[in-house]
């Protein structure tokens, strides 16, 4: 103990330093998975304030998380949150891919920087500005879209109640928003593939494109699987802003707009079922836990140095 | 022996690929553009044809009516404003201090300090408890406060800053500073920011960014209009635009004057305002943001 003491006076300046963190990290992280408890009690808010709350609610056991999973809610936000992460995984890497290879293998690289200016722009804005543009296309009376539709003789469409057309425009939306940031990273990749590569192919007679597919695909390939690894680790969460402001939060879309995060959120602003809402949380946060374990161990498998920890 | 040039496609293929990329980013430009020109055109023209790219008639009545709500515009401009600048200063100090008391070997914990900020990367707390940790436990609830700590830490951006620390500022270097009798804060500050400023710069850019876009945390914690930041605002119209009505303070004046409020060139008008800084700055940084994506992609 006293051993201890010492010890820690003789960090005292590292303390001081990490102290702000510290503090943070134990009231706005680890606080709330202490919090975690409330999905196993039927939480009713005491005036004494937190401690209070979280000590004098009841117990339930697993209540709340048979009542989730008795409904088709567990179902659908959890089909849901994975199949679009599946799509975002792969179309993302598909696109951001390409268009960091067809960045790279432009002769006039001064096109390249404006291209590659015009591609990051979403990146920069926030999701409510987003839904704004998405409302400018798709507004039931006033749309881009629906211009067109009556220019043509069809009958106007609408959007925001017709849940087919979203798992469309969500995946569009997400990657009209991301590609340009996703690319840059495997541009910074490419353009540090050792040129002597590229010159051995040249003097064998390889094309460009056998080049591309022999040399570039190659050697990003390792950036590929780990990002993906690690996308994967994060398969259980989901954007908040772009399934709950880009489709404004439209009821009938639910069906095909709904994921776990916002479940939690409508679940304690509107339904104000604290309960079932921290249940759900803390489903995604554990299945996340496990998932990020998981990916983590088969990254260490194929390649230790890639490995998050 | 064919010829081929090393640097790029050659030919058509160049072209194509000029088209493909060039149709891309204009995509990606283009909704901003569109949103401009609706703001542009009178509320009698989009009334009659809707949006459309080259519109019939054109009038900057939206930016008059804007005027007419200067003071809530202003308001949440001063917000945003605000909490950008005082949030991006705690949250660049916390991080570096912390980032960098756990890149070096003399700090004895370093280990279960790092692991401390790691682990919140892996697991968390959810939304409901950390609700009531704002509210309940802090109170913050219509604190402008709710709006800037909840983001003032990322672990991830402490990983990338002691990663820095560890690989850009050599020991011997602080060594000497030591034996020269320096404290550990003044070495911090005189030898080691210096050294480090592209790494806070992406750090700081990263949190502009955050602290600018965020309407999360206030769709969560603000109700107070005078509180509400820029894209808050914009939420909040997005139906409507009672709410800049009652707090216009306009309402009761004249019905005939509502009328006229141009309802959807406003709208648009406002998300033209609360963008353009961003769209106009954007390019000047973009360098030290990709520079930034770089540095974090390296692991030890």
């Amino acid at each position: 103990m006293k051993q201890f003491g010492a010890n820690l006076y003789k960090s005292r300046v590292w303390l001081l330093m990490t102290l702000p963190g510290l503090i943070w990290f134990l009231i706005f992280a680890y606080l709330p998975m202490f919090g975690q408890v409330i999905a196993f009690k039927d939480f009713r808010f005491h005036p004494d304030g937190f401690f209070a709350s979280v000590i004098h609610s009841e117990w339930v056991g697993f209540d709340n998380f048979k009542f989730l999973f008795s409904t088709n809610d567990a179902f659908i936000i959890t089909r849901n949150t994975i199949l679009y992460n599946l799509v975002f995984i792969v179309l993302g890497i598909v696109l951001a891919v390409g268009v960091a290879i067809i960045l790279s293998e432009l002769t006039k690289q001064k096109f390249a920087k404006i291209y590659q200016t015009g591609m990051l722009f979403p990146h920069f804005l926030s999701w409510v500005v987003v839904s704004y543009f998405v409302f400018a296309f798709l507004s039931v009376d006033r749309g881009f879209m629906n211009n067109i539709l009556t220019t043509f003789g069809m009958d106007p469409i609408s959007w925001y109640n017709e849940s087919t057309f979203w798992p469309y425009i969500l995946v569009a939306v997400s990657q009209w928003k991301g590609v340009g940031f996703g690319s840059i990273v495997y541009l910074a990749a490419i353009v540090g593939i050792d040129r002597n590569y590229y010159e051995a192919a040249m003097i064998d007679g390889a094309s460009k494109w056998q080049q591309i597919r022999h040399v570039t695909i190659p050697m990003i390939m390792p950036l590929i699987i780990i990002l993906t690894i690690l996308n994967i680790g994060n398969i259980f969460s989901a954007d908040f802003g772009l399934f709950y402001q880009v489709p404004r939060d439209s009821g009938p879309l639910y069906s095909v707009t709904n994921v776990i995060d916002t479940y939690v959120y409508r679940g304690l602003m509107s339904m104000g079922d604290i309960g079932m809402s921290t249940a759900a949380g803390l489903y995604q946060a554990t299945v996340g836990f496990v998932l990020i374990l998981i990916t983590n161990y088969v990254v260490r498998r194929v390649d230790e140095d890639s490995a998050l920890f | 022996m064919r010829n081929y040039n090393p640097y790029g496609f050659t030919g058509k293929t160049s072209i194509f690929m000029h088209i493909l990329l060039s149709s891309f980013a204009f995509l990606c430009i283009f909704p901003f553009i569109y949103v401009i020109i609706i703001s542009l055109t009178s509320e009698q023209s989009l009334a009659v044809h809707g949006y459309s790219i080259i519109p019939k008639e054109w009038s900057l009545d939206a930016y008059r009516y804007l005027w007419t709500m200067k003071e809530q515009l202003l308001r949440a401009y001063g917000v945003t404003i605000f909490v950008t600048v005082v949030g991006t200063l705690i949250s660049v100090s916390i991080i570096a201090l912390y980032g960098y008391a756990i890149s070096r070997k003399q700090f004895m914990y370093r280990k279960q300090f790092t692991f401390l900020a790691f682990f919140t990367m892996l697991f968390s707390g959810g939304m409901v408890p950390f609700y009531i940790v704002v509210t309940q436990f802090l109170g913050l609830k219509n604190s402008v406060w709710a709006l800037i700590l909840p983001l003032a830490v990322n672990a991830f951006y402490i990983i990338i800053m002691r990663t820095f620390f560890q690989r850009s500022v050599p020991e011997p270097i602080l060594e000497s500073a030591r034996i020269d009798g320096a404290g550990e804060f003044r070495i911090f500050f005189q030898i080691v920011l210096p050294l480090a400023i592209p790494a806070i710069a992406t750090i700081a850019l990263f949190s502009t960014l955050a602290y600018w876009n965020d309407w999360f945390n206030a769709l969560l914690f603000i109700d107070n209009p005078n509180l509400v930041p820029l894209q808050s605002l914009l939420m909040k119209i997005e139906n409507n635009l009672d709410f800049i009505r009652q707090n216009a303070m306009i309402s009761s004046q004249d019905s005939a004057l509502l009328n006229s409020i141009p309802q959807d060139s406003a709208k648009m008008a406002i998300v033209v305002i609360a963008t353009l800084p961003i769209a106009l700055s954007y390019p000047f940084f973009q360098k030290y943001f990709v520079k930034g994506l770089t540095i974090g992609g390296v692991k030890e």
